[in-house]
């Protein structure tokens, strides 16, 4: 077989620049042959190589004294105490669920439950943080439009049934996250997929090719031509052929992924394994090459003896593959047998493929013959850095958001749209399609702040949280990265945790363009600064650029993934009101905080004034005494006040629960600021507390020891939500309205009624 | 006595019902693997939950294959007690140890979630603790429990008592919205004619600690191990 020769055309279409391909003659000292070309233009493409990101990243803390694994590895490892260890990673599978939705979605929960297990944990949880483009258009909007809005709702369902089908059945609860909308996700959908697992301490594995001659095992599912050149794929905008880029998706199979989970955990314990990686991105070519220069040495495979799906298959093709659930395992010397034994009881194959050579090199051969020879350093080390051009837009012009209704009814009336906005809205009918009990672990069910699962023997649970606000990201990168990982940490807080470290997916535009560089380079510095104050630092994470198509790009997206420990569990705290007649507390204070809100996008529709101020001293110290005030017993809920303001805070703490009926309130709100800046500002620092009277004032002494306003605001009550504003009452309404409007959003915009459905009406 | 939870390859439940029966009501219990040919020295076996062969097919359409179902079915015959949870009960009903078939849920899409079931019969190994009538918040995790067969098979079921559970509201009342996946005549669980063989959709091993939520479904564990008890003290 003749492989093609290599062209400027050909090179150009493996996405490497003219001064990438003289680099790799440079550092081969001689032209590369096809398949060597396919290994470089993977391994030196965005997904893989962080090429444009990589100078920005190293201003993230990524140290502390809980961080037994930072980035780097496949996932992030902090101790938990109690000799435990949870390894945890968010990863992006944007491009490939805008072109399958569906399997798009599903093959990105299997990449990240193998980055988690690879390492020796039980994948224990799972969270998803989805961006989708609006499900709703006015009646006489253009017909593109609505076009948009049908392509909208069928990614959302196909992304949601995907997370689903593979979570379920893999079984790992998918226990929260975040479903936001916006137009600029419009064709440029957002899928970030987080796993968190757990592993006892000492049982942590590497991604290493460590022991010179020892066996490198191929697992789990056989390979095919399925995601050939998926990375490449994932490190371009789209334009109109964005369709015919679906043959790069790949097909998830989540029972095999299961079958591999068990096969590997049952060999890790058995101490046969030196070293293992997950084939995700760049396949077999990334697993050994990564392997082999993390270890100092190198590897050497067989390409004849990987099992193969279909015939006929290139070194090129097998290389470059990206075939679902397979693995690449380093095993001790002599112990190969084991490991074939245990793939064998769960039905998987497993076959030795290669060798590790001392000399830094991954060489493929095929038949004998040598059809690759790089040296590992030259895929990894030297892959290309680039300190892309950095450009501050032009500041735009932002009015100033001000109270735009003039009556009490028209303040009333906006606060029911903005419950139901659907970023505001339930988000019941996304997450009864996830088996989020599976495991028996989840302890705090979907809907509260944060979701928390018991760590079974021990008594201490794990909180953990996806956030992420584009809205302000977009007005100010920098402030609005800071504000993010400052609500992650106020729900972890306000749930009764103690935030440990987080891990972050960073969703942006072609870093090829100076602005996109500038909103990149400045989110990490907000980070940065904000995980320096609260002191969580970055464990690992991903970074995902050309999240464009046709030249139209997404708000620069940040979501963070942060873990916090719940030191007891009677210090588990919900949103919800639990009874009639407590008083409601307000830690922190309100400022005219309208700029960027969901208000301002319910009343101007877009992206006006400036973001809401955070005080990153203040923002810590409301957040320790917070936790103070739920440590010492004194509340009965807490929820975070963010997206809609203290309105909608207050609204979500009165709806109803599992085997809890709503609860009513009754609030007074005083002050100088506006009336809609007191209900919908998007202030930070606060959090809404209920109490019984006989602990207020230990819970107002809290507050004052740390500096922080607190004030009893109203009463929780019947079956009413009553706000009254400098005595005027502004919002009066049943409860059960409000909660019917809030849960009916999502079913009214997705449900298609079924043929079923209609035979019974 | 002592408990059996069968492996299959997809099981996903095996490991929180074993949990419940060692940790919440103490008795022993060890795994079965799908390609023993026996269940040992166990008195009571259980299906879990999960997804069995990855159910591609048709849920348990594969797993009534196995080694292990060869054993179960004659250890059945025998009077031993088996009790099939969600991907457990789809087994059963394919294996033919019970009636009847579980469908796509009406709404075409997966649903988990607490929702609460009615015990219709108490004269059962499985719910001799509870009350009639008595309502359980146990919640279900499936894509397929929409339970169907034919009118025969159904006036056979009503008439030898054997609908062990309903989906029903919280005050036991049967509406459409307490039965999300369709299921007919509400049915949630269902025994064989000898009342040694249950299958239920509902996932009581979910709902047996407070910690969790709910404990009402560790009664029925609590029925099964009362009843072994029993044999044991017979014989």
């Amino acid at each position: 077989m003749t492989e093609p020769a290599i062209t400027p055309e050909l090179i150009r279409s493996h996405g490497l620049s003219d001064e990438e391909y003289n680099r790799i003659v440079e550092l081969l000292g001689r032209e590369p042959n096809y398949t060597e070309l396919g290994i470089f233009s993977v391994m030196w493409s965005e997904h893989c190589s962080y090429k444009s990101s990589k100078v920005h990243l190293r201003r993230l803390p990524t140290t502390g004294d809980c961080v037994l694994q930072g980035p780097g590895e496949n996932a992030g490892v902090v101790d938990i105490g109690g000799g435990l260890a949870a390894a945890f990673k968010i990863e992006s599978h944007n491009h490939p669920s805008f072109i399958e939705p569906y399997q798009g979605a599903a093959t990105g929960i299997g990449g990240i439950l193998r980055d988690v297990f690879t390492m020796g944990a039980r994948p224990l949880a799972a969270m998803n943080s989805l961006h989708f483009g609006p499900l709703t258009a006015n009646e006489n909007a253009p017909p593109e439009d609505r076009a948009a809005i049908a392509l909208n709702r069928s990614i959302m369902a196909g992304v949601v049934k995907g997370i689903g089908d593979y979570g379920n059945a893999f079984g790992v609860p998918t226990i929260g996250g975040e479903v936001r909308f916006s137009n600029c996700y419009s064709r440029n959908p957002l899928v970030n997929a987080f796993t968190l697992g757990i592993m006892r301490k000492e049982h942590i594995f590497y991604g290493r090719a460590s022991g010179v001659g020892n066996p490198v095992i191929y697992v789990g599912a056989k390979t095919g031509r399925d995601g050939i050149h998926g990375a490449t794929m994932a490190s371009e905008e789209f334009g109109e052929e964005a369709q015919s880029k679906r043959p790069t998706v790949q097909v998830g199979d989540p029972f095999l992924e299961k079958l591999l989970l068990e096969a590997c955990l049952e060999s890790m314990r058995a101490g046969a394994i030196v070293g293992i990686q997950d084939m995700g991105a760049a396949g077999l070519t990334s697993s050994s090459c990564e392997m082999g220069s993390r270890a100092g040495n190198g590897v050497e495979l067989e390409i004849d003896l990987v099992p193969q799906r279909e015939t006929g298959m290139t070194p090129y093709e097998i290389m470059l593959s990206e075939s679902q659930e397979r693995m690449l395992i380093v095993a001790a010397a002599g112990r190969e047998r084991e490991v074939v034994d245990i793939f064998k009881k769960w039905e998987l194959d497993a076959v030795v493929i290669g060798r590790v050579t001392d000399d830094g090199h991954l060489r493929v051969k095929k038949r004998g013959q040598i059809v690759a020879d790089i040296p590992n350093a030259a895929l990894t080390d030297a892959a290309p850095v680039y300190h892309r051009p950095i450009k501050k837009p032009e500041p735009t012009v932002r009015i100033e958001v001000t109270q735009a209704e003039s009556s009490i009814e028209a303040l009333e009336a906006t606060f029911m749209r903005i419950i139901a906005r659907p970023t505001i809205a339930a988000k019941e009918w996304v997450y009864r399609q996830y088996d989020h009990m599976v495991r028996t672990n989840t302890v705090v069910l979907p809907g509260s702040d944060a979701a928390v699962i018991r760590i079974k023997e021990k008594r201490r649970e794990l909180a953990m949280t996806l956030d992420s606000n584009a809205r302000y990201c977009k007005v100010d990168p920098r402030e609005g990265a800071k504000l993010v990982v400052a609500e992650a940490c106020r729900n972890l807080v306000a749930s009764g945790a103690r935030p440990l470290a987080l891990t972050n997916c960073l969703n942006f535009g072609s870093p090829e363009r100076p602005e996109v560089m500038w909103q990149f380079s400045e989110v990490i510095d907000g980070m940065a600064e904000a995980c320096a104050a609260f002191g969580t630092p970055v464990t690992g994470g991903n970074v995902s650029f050309y999240n464009e198509t046709d030249g139209r790009g997404i708000h620069p997206t940040p979501v963070i993934g942060m873990v916090g420990i719940v030191e007891d569990p009677r210090h588990i705290t919900t949103q919800w009101f639990k009874n009639e007649d407590r008083a409601i507390v307000l830690l922190g204070s309100t400022a005219n905080d309208l700029g960027a809100s969901e208000y301002a996008g319910a009343t101007l529709g877009g992206l006006e004034g400036s973001v809401p101020k955070l005080d990153l001293d203040l923002e810590r110290r409301v957040q320790e005494a917070c936790l103070k005030i739920i440590q010492a017993g004194l509340v009965e809920s807490a929820h975070d006040c963010s997206d809609g303001g203290l309105a909608v805070a207050i609204a979500e703490c009165c709806f109803s629960s599992y085997r809890r009926e709503a609860v009513g309130c009754e609030i007074n709100l005083e002050g100088e600021l506006s009336t809609a800046a007191l209900l919908f500002a998007e202030t930070p620092s606060r959090v809404v507390l209920s109490a019984v009277d006989g602990n207020v004032d230990r819970i107002i002494k809290i507050a004052a020891e740390h500096d922080v306003a607190a004030g009893v605001i109203g009463r929780s009550s019947d079956e009413r939500l009553v706000i009254r504003v400098k005595r005027e009452r502004v919002i009066e309404r049943s409860v059960d309205e409000i909660e019917a409007a809030w849960r009916g959003v999502l079913p009214r915009m997705l449900e298609i009624p079924s043929i079923v459905a209609a035979e019974e009406k | 006595m002592k408990f059996g939870v069968v492996m299959f390859p997809g099981s996903n439940c095996d490991h929180d019902t074993y949990h419940v029966v060692s940790k919440v009501i103490g008795q022993p219990v060890d795994f079965i693997w799908h390609r023993q040919n026996a269940v040992g020295d166990c008195d009571a076996v259980i299906l879990p939950g999960g997804f069995s062969y990855g159910d591609y097919l048709r849920t348990g359409a594969i797993a009534r294959f196995s080694p292990v179902m060869g054993a179960i079915k004659e250890f059945a015959s025998r009077g031993g007690l088996v009790m099939g949870i969600c991907n457990g009960f789809q087994i059963l009903c394919e294996a033919g140890l019970l009636p009847g078939a579980l469908m796509r849920n009406k709404n075409l899409k997966f649903i988990c979630g607490h929702l609460n079931i009615r015990v219709e019969a108490t004269n059962t190994p499985f719910t001799n603790r509870c009350q009639r009538g008595q309502v359980l918040s146990v919640p279900i995790a499936h894509g397929d429990g929409n339970y169907f067969c034919d009118a025969a098979t159904l006036s056979e079921l009503q008439r030898e008592n054997r609908i062990i559970f309903r989906y029903s509201d919280e005050n036991g009342k049967l509406t459409n919205d307490g039965n999300p996946n369709g299921s007919l005549e509400y049915i949630a669980g269902i025994c064989n004619r000898d009342r040694n063989v249950l299958g239920m959709m509902p996932h009581p091993e979910r709902a047996s600690e407070q910690a969790l939520g709910s404990n009402d479904g560790r009664i029925i564990f609590y029925s099964l191990a009362d009843t072994l008890a029993e044999l044991a003290k017979a014989s």
